[in-house]
């Protein structure tokens, strides 16, 4: 094992926990939006608590569910710690900045995005998971479902007609988009993937990723908020 | 036409002690390079018993990689594909103020003034970037055939001249596009094919070793590099690497 933790210290190692970790937490978020599209339907939250009781006692999911707590925490402490240790590497910065048109503000600022999402992260676990786990969430129970399940959907309800949660997750959200729109392609470079034939499809995916889902998860506070 | 410039120069004694900015007033000739223009400020210092302004130098034709200068935040200056040497004053106006630094990175420290020490990077090529062969008589060009192809993708990673722009020019200091261009240069041939495995992870190895940062696919180095070497090179060697620590023969 020791050329394994050798080669998880290298540089290139660390960068590809990065960037797998960083393609997990995409698959994952791209989950996370198609299922969450359910708040849209207009049936009291049914599907929506349904899927979710599902999704919170599904041995299974539950074990990918854990596996994607510790891989935001290993992304964001491994980020950090990248992101210190470039800033002694890089010594001091030139008096000029560089007009360098390929530094854009999302590349140079990943760990502050990172940062960004990780303070919404930690406030949304706080708003949802933890009062669901602390059983802090009234219980409904449907025609035709066994049981009672957890009424999620009205704790989202409530969360999203404060105005001062909608501005949080939408701060998050924004923060989410800059650091996908140079992280999703910068994932396949990092694992070597890049050749003419489709690093320009890559880019194109990685924009749209970067737009889509943002503004999906951000329709739905607003949607609460104003149509609700 | 001659141009009035100014200058303002990073001065610093040695790499003990603090630099800082000095302001100086020349005039220079539009046909000039930069370092022409850089030896007609220093003809004017000794005249005037100042201490001139030390830079590196050597070609001056742009393939020996060792002019480094950071010319209003760029290393070697605002024209892609072009060495410091190789700048020409045409590209300044008249009047401009242009701001002078050393290259600027945690592994090159300055040795004085412009000059930082780039020793780091040749003990990046120590630890793998050669082929080990038998030096005797030159061998016949086309003893080992290549094909056209091959050789030119080889030869355009064979440009870089090793001079740290990339370096100097990434936010996170860090040296793989330097890296990755030996590795590519030597992997894609069949000499150095055989021993690219040991090659990229050595090379690696000293590369961390040396305090370099660490890739975030910015994308700088590439805009800088005055050979024009591609991030691809960088995607090149981490497969090698992978390679190499996956399913290299031990
Ligand atoms: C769900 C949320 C997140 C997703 C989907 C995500 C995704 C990504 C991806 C794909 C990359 C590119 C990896 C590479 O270059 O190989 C990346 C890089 C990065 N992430 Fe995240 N990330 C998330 C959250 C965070 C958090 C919470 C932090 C915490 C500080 C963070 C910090 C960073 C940093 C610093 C980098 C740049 C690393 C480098 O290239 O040097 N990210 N992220
Ligand atoms: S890759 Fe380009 S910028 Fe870097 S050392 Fe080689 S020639 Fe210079
Ligand atoms: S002096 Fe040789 S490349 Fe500029």
């Amino acid at each position: 094992m020791n050329w394994f933790i050798k080669f998880l210290s290298s540089s290139i190692g660390r960068k590809l926990i990065m960037s797998l970790t960083g393609l997990f937490l995409i698959l994952f978020l791209t989950v996370h939006l198609i299922g969450n599209l359910q708040l849209f339907k207009d049936d009291g939250g049914q599907a929506f608590n349904v899927y979710a009781h599902f999704m919170t006692s599904n041995p299974l999911i539950k074990f990918i569910a854990y596996g994607n707590y510790f891989f935001i925490l290993l992304h964001a402490f491994m980020g950090i710690y990248i992101a210190s240790y470039n800033r002694k590497a890089k010594g001091q910065q030139p008096a000029v900045t560089n007009p360098n048109v390929r530094i854009t503000w999302a590349s140079k600022n990943m760990p502050i995005l990172g940062g960004l999402i990780l303070a919404f992260l930690l406030m949304h676990m706080g708003d949802f998971w933890l009062k669901m786990k602390l059983g802090n969430v009234n219980m409904v129970s449907y025609a035709g479902i066994e049981g009672e399940v957890k009424n999620l959907y009205e704790r989202v309800a409530i969360s999203f007609k404060e105005l001062w949660v909608v501005i949080v997750y939408l701060v998050g959200l924004v923060a989410l988009a800059f650091h996908l729109n140079h992280g999703f392609q910068s994932a396949f470079q990092t694992l070597g993937i890049n050749h003419r034939k489709y690093t320009p499809l890559i880019k194109k995916l990685g924009l749209l990723y970067s737009l889509i889902v943002p503004i999906g998860f951000a329709l739905m506070p607003i949607y609460y908020y104003f149509f609700r | 036409m001659d141009m009035n410039l100014k200058l303002k120069i990073w001065r610093q004694t040695n790499n003990k002690s603090e630099g800082h900015f000095e302001m100086y007033d020349v005039v220079a000739n539009e046909h000039m390079s930069f370092l022409e223009m850089l030896d007609v400020l220093n003809e004017d210092l000794v005249n005037q018993r100042k201490q001139p302004v030390a830079f590196e130098h050597d070609c001056r034709e742009g393939i020996c990689g060792t002019c480094s200068l950071t010319i209003n935040g760029q290393p070697h200056g605002p024209n892609a594909g072009t060495t410091a040497c190789q700048l020409h004053m045409r590209f300044f106006k008249d009047g401009e103020t242009i701001t002078i630094e050393p290259f600027r990175a945690g592994a090159f420290p300055v040795v004085k003034d412009l000059v930082v020490d780039r020793s780091a990077l040749d003990r990046v090529v120590q630890a793998g970037g050669f082929i080990s062969v038998n030096a005797g008589q030159a061998q016949d060009g086309n003893a080992i055939p290549i094909e056209k192809e091959r050789a030119s993708q080889s030869f355009e990673s064979a440009a870089c001249i090793g001079c740290g722009a990339c370096v100097a020019a990434c936010p996170n200091g860090s040296a793989m596009l330097f890296t990755s261009a030996k590795v590519r240069h030597l992997g894609l041939l069949p000499q150095g094919e055989v021993e690219e495995e040991q090659r990229v992870q050595n090379m690696v190895a000293q590369m961390d070793k040396e305090g370099f940062g660490m890739c975030s696919n910015i994308g700088a180095c590439e805009a800088e590099c005055p050979k024009e070497i591609q991030l691809y090179n960088i995607a090149y060697m981490n497969r090698a690497y992978f390679k190499a620590v996956f399913s290299g023969e031990e």
